[in-house]
């Protein structure tokens, strides 16, 4: 069961190919290890045991009548955000209790045609808002490495997924850093595309401007096949881009010759954990020896970005969750006298604190009287933050940073600080604001043994430049994982069955 | 759009210049007074953090209202199939006759 | 201070029209637009605003706005975006509504109302593309939404507050009308609710420059209804006025049993719609070409087709009127006028049978089986003396049953007109001898007797008499005896 766990999905392809295991067998497998481990770790929403068998076995048959689609058999767990058709999509929200998708999101309709085997849907920040995981209606998710930490938010169930074996990849999305984040915490590889490079069709939208549907996997290369089979214009989303998808693994190199890498000072910011920054900048070393030339670089209006970001994410999401109102699907409040009553009292109990505060934040920035101070300005910084990277990648192929000025925190750390807590978005909302593409890659530990993501930055459409860097360091840096702390969540687990 | 009829202008400027009582009725959120109080307090420092934004000179700045500047994405005018009523009823916490059913609407 | 009730007042009125265009599928998705269906089968996640659900324009809905507004001589925006615009309400799918704020599709335009000295220009501000939204109905202790109707593209027309009396906002509203129609933009249907408008109204002392407050009465789709409501806000704003009270802004809304407004209860605070730009959706970024080439395909607007209609066929003024009032009335009458070297009588005939027919039959114009070039075909074999008119109606009627062409109708079925003098005066000769008595009654002075043997002489005939011959020899028999 370990090693079927841990198997990334280049290596589990190979054995389902050679014939060394069957789909069912990698199903059963990862069952067997969500029975172990997610008691304590909270990953997972929904485990749809009998469906993902089912499907394991039509793949299995497939492939035995030669069928070879590119993630055929392989199984996937998908974060509480997308649709799926028949299954029920909460976004780990009250309100959306009851509601059962219709329709598949585009990037699920494609992994489904690719022949990938859905295992569940992974917990979640209500409506993705959150960097920690902490605001779920569901409940907990634990960090694999550590179970008083987060894993970060707010694909932290698809992370810790991921991190612990509990699915062989998964899907996440990424508004201001919910891929890379918590996929640094947790020690894996998260990966956000170029915005419009994924359609956001079936993707529960929580700022249409950034937000992006991204791979958390094992390893880069893992990441690259995931996103080539996602990718690509769809015309049912308009913001998708018409831009050729590259092949999965093109360009994928053992040294980094040739390339230019920036440190853009504002990244690392006073305060960081000295580890973090030590964990980084070995990485940055690293890169080097593998031919890269390393500068440092300025990316001057960085530290508006945190204030940029919450001006214009809760904006749109006040806008994207109005249409939660009890009226056409999930949770209604008794007793209301009139619609207006009911709109009042459904969100009132639907709705957790954290997207509350968001509403009302979003609602107030674009009031009138308001939004040419808020919005629109935002907006305008927001151009100033994009020329910042036009210029750095006019000389640089990709830029190195941290993924977050620290490791993971404890649980319970920030959750009554909310300003606090999105200051720890420095590194992430950059990448969102600008539409460029972003990585994640395991590339170290804290003294207290929590995973260190190196966050590597592109310019839009650029994936394949940061996917050679990701995976060239990776490929050097050695193996990752499995967190430690398994064994002890086992045999807790085992314990009190 | 007088605000300062829910709030005095001092009480306004002392809470971080935002009106949480109005704007959540805005949103249609109902709040009771506990969550009243706090959320005065945690949102008047976030509107007073991201005031900072005023520093900068935003002459001359176009908004980014899209990541990429593209234009004319059309649909052809055709029908395609929707949704079956009945899973559209099925999510529906009310209905009647094959409408979504609310509290009566007083116009 | 003046005696209020002697304060003459005027009144400002504006229009802002809501017109449902002629497209397949809803502006957003591809659900189907067409009217009538079972509540809610016309949906999908987009138009139901489920979860996940995104939007994406209908390019036809683009091109049939910016047609519409090439028709009206509007401003065609060279760049125009998308917004959201939001209100909780349990019609709207998503709380916010698609449509657009800032950079409308047109800008400007003006329509021309009445004639000469009673030409009046109503200016338009603009006109932008916006989704519909569901429909509701209420019951007793609940309401039902509909979401059929909701993503259906809207056109919306705003005219500056131009108007100055209730006829002239009907005037204007059926003006408008048939320009969407004649541009082939919507169907006008309004039972179906193609057109709906918001009224805004206010009053003024005359001679005072500054505005009154306005009240706003909405959703009306009669034009009636807007005539009555108009009559009866400004009477009441005047009186408010008349009796030293200020007339609140408020919405309103106008009903028809009790031939009043009043003011609706949940529109009571003004609405903050928190535009933004719509995310989801692209600009709009019309190349000049472009535009060129859809002026190109415009049709001949309503004016300047009636009074062509006037001076190339000779027609008067009614009938112009008329027959421009609907671009296929007025195409059916130029084929056959076309067709024909007497228009005036193929316009009599549009005027009275055409148009007769459509009613009772429900078929369209183009539709009918009688076409342009068969009554051309009628109307030739009147002057040319072959049938008479009672014939002709006869063989109207075949020809909308069954088309085909006139003269050969006459020919199987016999029906030519007999002309020939010898002919008919020998049933003169038998109708005088089968009626002496009439015939005395005529020698006596009832000149009424020499109807009847005139009808007399067309019954012998079955018909076919030219009655102008019979009426001529009849009279000169009957004179003619006299004298003898």
């Amino acid at each position: 069961m370990e090693s079927i766990s841990q198997m990334t999905v280049a290596d589990a392809l190979d054995a389902l190919e050679g014939g060394a295991c069957r789909s069912e067998e990698l199903v059963d497998a990862l069952l067997r290890k969500i029975d172990a481990v997610d008691g304590v770790l909270g990953a997972y929403v929904s485990v749809d045991r009998e469906g993902a068998r089912e499907a394991a076995r039509a793949a299995d048959r497939a492939r035995a009548a030669g069928d070879r689609r590119p993630l055929l058999g392989v199984p996937i767990a998908v974060k509480d955000v997308l649709n799926v058709r028949g299954q029920p999509c909460s976004c780990a929200s009250r309100i959306l209790h009851g509601y059962v998708s219709p329709y598949d999101a585009t990037a699920v309709a494609r992994l489904r045609e690719a022949g990938a085997v859905f295992l569940g849907r992974t917990n979640m920040d209500e409506f993705a808002m959150g960097s920690t995981n902490e605001n779920s209606s569901v409940g907990l998710t634990r960090n694999p490495w550590d179970t008083d930490c987060v894993p970060g938010g707010s694909s932290g169930g698809s992370a810790a997924a991921v991190a612990a074996g509990e699915a062989l990849a998964a899907l996440g999305s990424d508004t201001g850093g919910s891929i890379r984040l918590p996929a640094s915490f947790c020690g894996c590889v998260g990966l956000k595309p170029t915005y419009g490079r994924v359609s956001r069709y079936g993707l529960v939208a929580f700022a249409s401007s950034l937000d992006q549907v991204g791979p958390l996997t094992r390893t880069v290369r893992d990441a690259a096949l995931l996103f080539a089979c996602i990718a690509g214009r769809d015309p049912l989303d308009a913001t998708s881009l018409d831009a050729p998808v590259p092949p999965a693994c093109a360009g994928l190199t053992e040294d980094l010759k040739g390339t230019t890498l920036g440190l853009p000072a504002e990244y690392f910011v006073d305060g960081m954990d000295e580890d973090v920054r030590r964990s980084v900048m070995q990485a940055v070393a690293c890169c080097q020896d593998l031919g890269a030339e390393v500068r440092e670089v300025s990316l001057p209006h960085t530290r508006y970005a945190v204030a940029t970001y919450y001006v214009i994410a809760p904006a749109e999401a006040s806008a994207n969750l109005a249409r939660f109102d009890g009226v056409r699907y999930g949770f209604r409040a008794e007793g209301a006298a009139d619609p207006i009553d009911m709109y009042g009292k459904t969100r009132a109990a639907g709705f957790g604190p954290e997207v509350k505060r968001r509403i009302i934040l979003g609602t107030y920035v674009l009031s009138s009287g308001y939004y040419d101070a808020y919005y629109l300005s935002a907006q305008k910084v927001r151009t100033l933050i994009r020329r910042d990277f036009e210029e750095v990648f006019a000389e640089c192929d990709a830029l190195l940073a941290p993924a977050c000025p620290s490791a993971a925190y404890r649980i319970g750390e920030r959750v009554d600080d909310p300003l606090r807590m999105y200051l720890g978005d420095i590194c992430t909302v950059t990448a969102n604001l600008a539409g460029i593409c972003g990585l994640s890659v395991p590339c170290g530990l804290t003294g207290s043994g929590l995973p260190v993501g190196l966050q590597i930055l592109g310019p839009a459409l650029e994936e394949p430049k940061i996917l050679r860097v990701g995976h060239a360091y990776e490929r050097a840096r050695g193996p990752f994982g499995p967190p430690p702390a398994l064994d002890g969540i086992r045999r807790k687990t085992a314990q009190t069955q | 759009m007088s605000y300062g009829e829910h709030m005095t202008e001092g009480e306004r400027a002392a809470a971080g210049g935002i009106d949480v009582a109005y704007v959540a009725h805005l949103a249609r959120l109902h709040l009771t007074d506990e969550e009243l109080h706090t959320f005065q307090g945690q949102l008047g420092d976030i509107v007073d953090y991201v005031r900072q934004l005023g520093e900068l000179d935003l002459d001359g700045i176009e908004p980014t209202s899209h990541a990429q500047p593209v234009y004319n994405v059309f649909r052809p005018d055709e029908v395609r199939e929707g949704l079956d009523r009945d899973a559209v009823m099925d999510n529906a916490p009310a209905s009647r006759a094959g409408q979504f059913s609310v509290p009566r609407i007083v116009e | 201070m003046n005696d209020s009730d002697t304060t003459t007042y005027r009144a400002t009125i504006g229009l802002e029209v809501h017109i449902q265009l002629d497209t397949a599928s809803k502006l957003f998705c591809g659900c189907s637009t067409s009217f009538g269906a079972e509540p809610n089968t016309h949906v999908c996640p987009v138009c139901l605003g489920y979860p996940g659900a995104m939007p994406c324009l209908n390019e036809e809905a683009v091109r049939l706005t910016v047609r519409m507004g090439m028709m009206v001589g509007s401003e065609i925006s060279r760049y125009s975006k998308w917004d959201r615009k939001s209100y909780f309400y349990p019609d709207m799918p998503k709380n916010y509504q698609i449509s657009q704020y800032d950079r409308p599709l047109c800008v400007g335009g003006a329509v021309e109302l009445g004639e000469g000295a009673s030409a009046r220009t109503v200016r338009l501000v603009r006109i932008h593309l916006e989704e519909d939204v569901g429909k509701s109905m209420h019951f007793d202790t609940t309401s039902g939404v509909d979401f059929n109707r909701a993503g259906t593209p809207l056109m919306e027309v705003v005219t500056e507050p131009d108007m100055e009396s209730p006829q002239e906002a009907y005037d204007f509203l059926q003006a408008l009308k048939r320009i969407a129609s004649y541009a082939g933009v919507s169907q006008c249907n309004l039972e179906e609710g193609n057109l709906r408008c918001d009224v805004n109204c206010s009053v003024r002392p005359a001679g005072r420059e500054r505005l009154g407050t306005k009240t706003e009465i909405k959703n009306m789709n009669t034009f009636r209804g807007v005539f009555a409501a108009l009559e009866h806000e400004i009477a009441r704003q005047t009186d408010v006025l008349n009796s030293g009270a200020e007339v609140g802004q408020e919405t309103r809304r106008w009903d028809p049993d009790a031939g009043a407004t009043f003011p609706m209860r949940t529109k009571e605070e003004a609405h903050d719609y928190r535009y933004f730009p719509e995310p989801d959706l692209m600009p709009v970024v019309l190349a000049p070409e472009q535009v060129d080439a859809w002026r190109a395909t415009l049709p001949e607007a309503p004016d300047a087709r009636r009074r062509r209609l006037e001076s190339q066929y000779g027609l008067p003024a009614y009938d112009a009127g008329v027959l421009a009032g609907e671009r296929a009335l007025a195409d059916y009458f130029e084929a056959a006028a076309q067709a024909s070297d007497n228009p005036k009588a193929v316009s009599n005939w549009v005027m009275t049978e055409v148009l007769r027919t459509v009613a009772e039959s429900g078929c369209a114009v183009g539709e009918l089986r009688v076409t342009p070039e068969a009554l051309a075909g009628l109307v030739r074999l009147i002057d040319g003396k072959r049938i008479n008119t009672t014939t002709a109606k006869e063989v109207f009627a075949i020809l909308c049953a069954h088309g085909g062409d006139p003269a050969a109708i006459v020919e199987e079925r016999g029906l030519a007109q007999v002309s020939d003098s010898g002919a008919i005066e020998a049933l003169v000769e038998q109708a005088m001898a089968e009626h002496p008595k009439s015939v005395s009654d005529f020698r006596s002075g009832k000149s009424a007797a020499a109807k009847f043997l005139v009808g007399q002489v067309m019954r012998l005939s079955r018909g076919k008499a030219d009655p102008q011959l019979v009426a001529r020899l009849l009279d000169s028999k009957l004179s003619g005896e006299k004298e003898a």
